[in-house]
């Protein structure tokens, strides 16, 4: 069947905020689905609060609205839109749980309006883990022996006829929220009672233990006429008992005979038949037996996935864009195959390349947390990489992390193969390097196997590594053919260098000079069968290169990485929006980076693609390569995070062109006697400040400058390190504590900062073309200076500063641009406390707040950015049209206010007690994500914000309160506010007698410390009980935050929500007089034509 | 076996030679050096690629590649081993074997012995460590072409030597390979499914799989020698023919084409795989031609055109009938009208044809798959269905007498 001739406007849902477990992939695949769908005429409509997208930028729907994702929001949103359809199954679980409850309110009946891409009795079958058993059964394949349970009395019954260990699984929670293995009763009463709280349908399903099966996904789609193909299988290195999103994995499957895979196939098949998906993709997950190949079908997605992001990324087989076309109605038949262009998509793609995909942790960020891989997803990102044979893409996809320690290495190991084998017989970050230094050690392949029940066939592939390594070391000389044997196994120039006792860029001399360079092969979904018309290529030291001459202008992008926190879906905006905008000026845009979850490593976006390792090496050759055709105009490193800029002086050293700002220049902002002097020129304040790089000069630094004071290393992004210290022994402890992770040191010295305490901090993203500056935006946060920028809210337009100030922001930015020597992004932060500015930190490349400002103002920064750094002037970019007039830094009075809010991943980690870990904000970063609420006024955008991050606060119910001494006299105006909206006050002690004395009646409850006897009923014991609806807690300055941590975990454990900064509240509450009339709904479209009239005034 | 020129070396290497060494030289002069796998010595035959990412063990065993250098594009082979569950014939064919990246381990629960062992013992002369996608781009843009795979001491003739081998090697054209391939003795399996009837198979070729789906479908499978004749096949009372897949150029297989006309003529139904298909193809009036790379995948999508449905399929073909596709066409051999069944989307070649008038048809692909998909399997329920219909009308038919 063609397109539906009955379908001409959809309202796409948007998967909300990055969170761990659904992450940037849903921006990819919504992101492909809006495109395909306004390429057939269709409109889109869009709603994603998340502004950090390329899918919400204005130019990819008709009718874009950052808006929350709630059922009655999307309400309003179809009154006023009249969409024909809604398509849920490209925003991740959001997306379908927001169709669930839009269909169970009546909601797209009462409008008319159908559900195209998965029926609700599909979705319902996907997901609910009873109907989907049953089916499993009926279509003829196993299942591992279950019960669900709604109480925990029940669970407990249950679990006595499966035995321990056992899996607990919540249903309807994403990302495997919640579920985990419980080995003991124990276990089982905390799982449960947390998973019953987390599954909407307040149900676990308890199953018997498959540990330490083999593991295996497949992604399929099926169209209205039941043809169905399976786009890919993916193996999953770490066996089950390991989350599918926390394991590496690998594309295809590797150690499946033609009869097992096939097997899997025919269940899979069977399968999306007997759920109902027939307008687009689901992805299956199997164990199976090594020892008898028994199989079980653990779960399935009826929607796209973050496995068919992978998938897609694996195969050149565009997973959401087909989905998009099926749920408009095409069969897979009539759609061509991208790659080809002349064959049809209705095949099912084979690799002549192997895949591997590694998870991105960030336990470093929560260091209370418990390390240990369960079936929760922990992970916040994960690096691909394509390679001609296991051993490489391994290699290089271990590389592509970018953190010490993750790849393999082969130098002084001390622990013996018992405690290695010990070590990683439970899964952690950074397993497999213990496996390989096991294996080096002298571990047996079945040892290593009966320690990780990692199939022996990947297990010897690193026993091939370490005799790789071997011959390199022994080598004669490091010769051609030792050279090519290192480099077939994906053995950097760092590695061999290691291996030979000198340096990478000796290693890289050797092998230029020997010519050993990779040659370019292409992901074309056939293996070579047919012709490949897209330039998606991978390196290879292989004999052939496919990479097509050129003659035109190139410019080379390079990406951000996997994602971790810090370093977000926000960089890839920027880069893609430079390649777009490069591209419409003339420019071929070539595209490097290693993040399968990315819009920018779609093969779409750029002229071309390599998808490579963001290492110094990688990078050279894939320069190399396309140097020799055609003009290299240079390098774009300021866009891609502080991966992309970590490279340009190496760069730059071997020759290559480096756009923008110059390395040196970027050097300058991070050296603090350089800074300190353009400050000094331009007579700007920074705080007291001074560096060291061991704890000696820290001591005599703070003690000089007085405490607290604010330490950090330099050239790292998401304040990795960042803190307040109040006194030396803190900073003793603080030194201790970052020793071994190698961010301080000669090169890298800690910042030391006199902290300014009740600061109000200022972020300006600017750009600069050496003689006119241009601001994005000024934006004002709403927590004081100390909460780490990432993690504080912040409003656009500023709301509480006056025009001086922003004049005053205006002329330093300049000040600093110019000194620095900025040629495109500046992002400055401000702070001003009694009445000073001060200039915290300036970094001349794009910041986090890049897609906020330009979706908040409509100026499209990173676009202008990219044209400055190849020599546009700011004058012409305005003459273009392509930035308005009139710059960020005036706002008009009835321009609307756009609040960003941070989304933090605390209850995805626990202690290894079980215990929530801390959720107290400071200045290190740790959020995941972000969202925008977007309205005519403060308020009211702060309450969108709130509904689209957590939810919102309860219109009514019991406030908790227990604040520290300095926010006592804070508290009063807010709490005073809350009682008079009829909320219900309980406080501890000191903070009651407080309110008491302002008149505030509050009952006092106890603290966790306060406690005596079991029997004693504490506030923790409140909230765990559900009797507290919001909680408001600031931690108490230096000291040990006890009281306050258990009172936050359970806080977060209970999922209510947690004031840790008076701020945040006061904004709250500010914001509770406008939350019940219903919101309005303005898309970006609407403003930008608001803004438009407004000048045509 | 003749037909494939084999040599393997018997005596201890010579000391001074890098028997390590291996060449793929193709007719053209291209020379890919390797590392030698498998056993030692000189192939020669038709360098094709196969694009499967799984079922090495089944396209080796596979007969229909006899005569022919199997490149993998796969670069991965070897890793779960082989068993004996898993052959589709009693041994290897293939000429000669390419692969990037043989496994030095096994790893499954099935598996009996080493892939390596197996190529030894077999004789299979191959070579692994090269490019070979870029092999493959080169036989996608240039075609099939002779090739000639030497290892150990005959890795050290001249290139010139090794061309001149290549170059003097049988072309696949023209070329009948059913005699190397086919039973030598008549053998009958017995029905396993609810018995339907019997079923006479013109072993050109025949896979395991193919034969235990007959058998599951009811039928007491004859498998006769590629030599039979037409009274030979009638004189078994057979419910149906069946013309298995095999190696070769169906024009070469005259024979064959006869028989199977006077079995037609006979109102014998009929069905045919692979090169079943071509020579029922030829029996009809059509001609045959050889592609320029062939099919060899197990991903190849086939659009049956009576139902709509697209189907994922196991290919191994370098040969293809001629027959239009637009239209239903008369056979100019007097069996009536026939149309195209089945044809692949990725290149419209004929993959199926059906008689309207008699009851034959016949596909290109392999339904049995081993390896592949199960997607077509039900044309075995179809040619069941077929052949109990026939009866039926043979009853009636009887019965009006």
């Amino acid at each position: 069947m063609p397109k539906r001739d009955d379908i001409n406007s959809v309202l796409v849902i948007g998967s909300g905020p990055i969170v761990i477990g659904q992450a940037a992939e849903f921006d990819y695949s919504g992101t492909q689905a809006c495109r395909v769908l306004r390429a057939e005429g269709v409109r889109v409509i869009l709603v994603n609060p998340n502004p950090a997208t390329i899918m919400t930028d204005p130019g990819f729907a008709d009718a874009t609205y950052v808006e929350p994702i709630t059922p009655e929001v999307i309400e309003s949103i179809i009154v006023k839109e009249k969409p024909d359809a809604v398509l849920p199954t490209l925003g991740g679980q959001t997306a379908l749980n927001a169709a669930i409850a839009l269909h169970d309110a009546g909601i797209l009946d009462k409008h008319g309006v159908e559900l195209i891409g998965a029926k609700v009795d599909a979705i319902r079958k996907g997901e609910d883990r009873q109907l989907f058993k049953d089916l499993v059964i009926e279509a003829g394949a196993d299942v591992a022996r279950s019960h669900v349970a709604t109480t925990l009395e029940q669970a407990k019954e249950f679990a006595l006829d499966l035995g321990y260990p056992l899996v607990v699984r919540p249903s309807f929670t994403m990302g495997g929220l919640g579920s985990g293995f419980a080995y003991t009763e124990e276990d089982l009463v905390r799982i449960v009672t947390q998973g019953l709280h987390d599954s909407p349908t307040t149900e676990v399903l308890l199953e018997e233990s498959i540990l330490g099966w083999k593991e295996y996904e497949l992604e399929l789609m099926r169209d209205t006429a039941d043809n169905t193909v399976v786009v890919c299988s993916i193996e999953n290195v770490d066996p089950v008992g390991v989350h599918t999103g926390d394991s590496i994995t690998v594309a295809p499957a590797l150690t499946l005979t033609d009869r097992e895979y096939q097997k899997l196939r025919d269940i899979g098949i069977d399968i999306i038949r007997a759920v109902g998906v027939d307008t687009g993709g689901c992805n299956i997950q199997f164990a199976v037996d090594p020892a008898d190949g028994r199989v079980i079908v653990i779960e399935m997605n009826p929607r796209v996935s973050r496995s068919s992001a992978l998938a897609s990324k694996a195969t050149g087989f565009p997973i959401a864009k087909i989905a998009a076309k099926l749920a408009i109605g095409y069969r897979l038949d009539e759609i061509p195959n991208d790659i080809t262009k002349v064959t049809p998509a209705s095949f099912e793609p084979t690799l002549d390349y192997v895949v591997v995909k590694v998870p991105r942790f960030a336990f470093e960020k929560f260091p209370a947390a418990d390390p240990t891989l369960t079936t929760t997803m922990k992970s916040v990102g994960e690096a691909m990489a394509i390679g001609r044979n296991y051993t490489t893409a391994l290699q290089k996809a271990l590389r592509s992390l970018e953190k010490r320690g993750s790849s393999f290495h082969w130098g002084d190991e001390s622990r013996s193969v018992d405690e290695l084998l010990e070590e990683a017989s439970v899964p952690t970050d950074g397993r497999i390097v213990l496996v390989q230094q096991a294996l080096r050690k002298g571990a047996s392949i079945e040892q290593a196997f009966e320690a990780t029940k990692i199939d022996p066939w990947f297990l010897d592939q690193i026993v091939l590594i370490n005799e790789v390594a071997e011959r390199i070391a022994g080598a004669d000389a490091l010769d051609t053919d030792t050279l090519l044997l290192a480099k077939d196994h994906g053995f950097s120039d760092a590695q061999i260098g290691q291996l030979r006792g000198f340096g990478e860029a000796d290693a890289r001399e050797v092998r230029h000079i020997l010519g050993v360079r990779p040659v370019f092969k292409t992901v074309d979904t056939c293996a070579g069968e047919f012709p490949a018309l897209t330039p998606y290529h991978y390196s290879s030291y292989d004999l052939e290169t496919e990479v097509a001459p050129s003659d035109r202008r190139k410019v080379v992008i390079l990406g951000s990485g996997p994602n971790r926190i810090g370093q977000g879906v926000e960089f890839d905006y920027s880069c893609v929006h430079a390649s777009f905008a490069l591209s419409e000026a003339g420019y071929e845009t070539i595209m490097i980076n290693c993040n399968p979850e990315t819009v920018s490593t779609d093969y779409d976006t750029s002229d071309r693609l390599y998808f490579e390792p963001l290492t110094l090496e990688d990078v050279l050759e894939v320069i190399h390569a396309e140097s020799q055709s055609g003009e290299l105009v240079g390098v774009v490193v300021q866009l891609g995070g502080q991966t992309a800029l970590g490279l340009a002086k190496g760069l730059e050293a071997a020759g290559v062109p480096i756009l923008g700002t110059t390395p040196d220049a970027i050097d300058l902002a991070e050296e603090r006697g350089q800074f300190a002097a353009i400050l000094d020129g331009a007579g700007l304040l920074a705080p007291r400040n001074g560096t060291a790089t061991e704890l000696a000069g820290a001591v005599q630094v703070a003690e000089q400058i007085g405490y607290p004071v604010l330490v950090r290393p330099s050239f790292v992004l998401g304040g990795r390190g960042m803190e307040i210290v109040y006194d030396t022994p803190s900073l003793v402890d603080y030194f201790a504590r970052i020793e071994d992770q190698g961010i301080v040191g000669p090169t890298h010295p800690l910042l030391v900062d006199r902290f300014l305490d009740d600061a109000i901090e200022i972020d300006v993203d600017a750009l600069y073309d050496g003689t006119e500056l241009y601001v994005g935006g000024v934006m004002e946060h709403i927590e004081e200076a100390g909460i780490h920028s990432g993690d504080s809210s912040c409003t656009l337009p500023p709301v509480t500063l006056g025009r001086a100030e922003v004049d005053r922001v205006r002329t330093a930015t300049r000040a600093i641009a110019e000194g620095v020597g900025v040629r495109g992004l500046l992002n400055v932060q401000f702070a001003v406390a009694a009445g000073v500015l001060y200039v915290l930190e300036a970094n001349p490349r794009a910041s986090r707040t890049v897609p906020f400002v330009s979706k908040a103002l409509g100026i499209p920064l990173a676009k202008a950015a990219s044209r400055i750094m190849v020599g546009d002037s700011i004058r012409d970019l305005v003459a273009e049209g392509l930035l308005p007039e009139v710059d960020g830094s005036r706002v008009p009075l009835d321009a609307p206010v756009a609040v960003k809010e941070a989304v933090l991943p605390f209850h995805r980690f626990r202690t290894r007690e079980g215990i929530m870990v801390d959720s107290v904000l400071g200045p290190e970063m740790r959020s995941t994500g972000e969202v925008m609420g977007i309205d005519r006024d403060f308020p009211r955008a702060f309450a969108k914000s709130q509904l689209a991050a957590y939810g919102g606060m309860p219109l009514s119910g019991r406030v908790f309160v227990s604040v520290s001494d300095r926010d006592k006299r804070a508290i009063i105006l807010p709490v005073l506010r809350m009682q008079q909206l009829g909320y219900d006050l309980v406080a501890t002690e000191g903070t009651a007698e407080v309110l008491r004395r302002n008149g505030i009646g509050a009952d006092v409850v106890l603290k966790y410390s306060e406690k005596e006897g079991e029997d004693a009923t504490s506030v923790v014991e409140l909230i765990h009980r559900g009797e507290i609806d919001v909680v408001v807690n600031t931690p108490s300055g230096r000291s040990a935050r006890a009281d306050g941590y258990e009172i936050r975990a359970a806080a977060v454990a209970a999922d209510i929500p947690l004031f840790t900064t008076i701020a945040e509240l006061s904004a709250a509450v500010a914001s509770l007089d406008v939350n019940d009339g219903g919101f309005e709904v303005t898309s970006l479209q609407e403003y930008a034509r608001r803004r438009a009239g407004e000048v045509a005034e | 076996m003749t037909e494939t020129p084999t040599t393997v070396d018997e005596q201890a290497p010579a000391a001074a030679i890098d028997l390590t060494r291996a060449v793929l030289v193709l007719e053209d002069g291209t020379r890919y050096e390797g590392r030698a796998y498998g056993a030692r010595g000189r192939t020669l035959g038709e360098a094709v690629f196969a694009t499967g990412m799984t079922g090495y063990q089944e396209t080796l065993t596979d007969p229909s590649y006899a005569g022919q250098i199997v490149l993998m594009t796969a670069p991965h082979i070897g890793n779960t081993g082989m068993n004996d569950e898993d052959m589709e014939s009693a041994r290897i064919w293939v000429a000669g074997f390419v692969v990037r990246d043989p496994s030095r381990v096994v790893s499954n629960f099935r598996s009996q012995r080493s892939l390596d062992d197996d190529l030894a013992a077999a004789g299979v002369v191959g070579i692994s460590g090269i490019d070979t996608r870029a092999v493959t781009r080169h036989i996608r843009s240039l075609g099939a072409m002779r090739a000639g795979v030497f290892s150990g001491e005959e890795a050290h003739l001249s290139p010139g030597e090794q061309l001149d081998l290549v170059q003097s090697g049988e072309q696949m054209t023209g070329r009948n390979l059913s005699g190397a391939v086919s039973t030598g003795e008549r053998y009958t399996l017995p029905a396993t499914g609810e018995r339907v009837g019997s079923v006479a198979v013109l072993d050109l070729g025949v896979k395991t799989s193919t034969l235990n789906y007959l058998a599951e479908r009811g039928f007491d499978v004859h498998v006769l020698p590629q030599t039979v004749t037409v009274d030979d096949v009638l004189a078994l009372e057979p419910d149906a023919l069946f013309f298995s897949n095999g190696p070769g150029d169906p024009s070469a297989s005259e024979r064959h084409v006869e028989l199977l006309r006077s079995a037609l003529r006979a109102g014998l139904p009929y069905f045919g795989i692979c090169f079943g298909n071509q020579l029922l193809g030829r029996a009809l009036g059509f001609d045959t031609y050889k592609l320029p790379f062939g099919h060899r995948g197990i991903n190849q999508p086939v659009l049956d055109r009576a139902t709509g449905r697209v189907e994922i399929t196991a290919h191994n073909h370098g040969f293809a009938v001629a027959a239009p596709t637009d239209a239903v066409s008369e056979s100019s051999q007097g069996f009536g009208r026939v149309e195209v069944s089945h044809v692949d989307l990725n290149d419209d070649v004929v993959e199926g044809l059906n008689c309207l008038d008699i009851p034959a048809f016949s596909v290109q692909y392999h339904p049995e798959s081993a390896a592949g998909p199960h997607d077509a399997n039900y044309l075995f329920d179809r040619f069941r269905d077929m052949v109990i219909a026939n009866r039926t009308t043979d009853d009636s038919q009887e019965a009006g007498k």
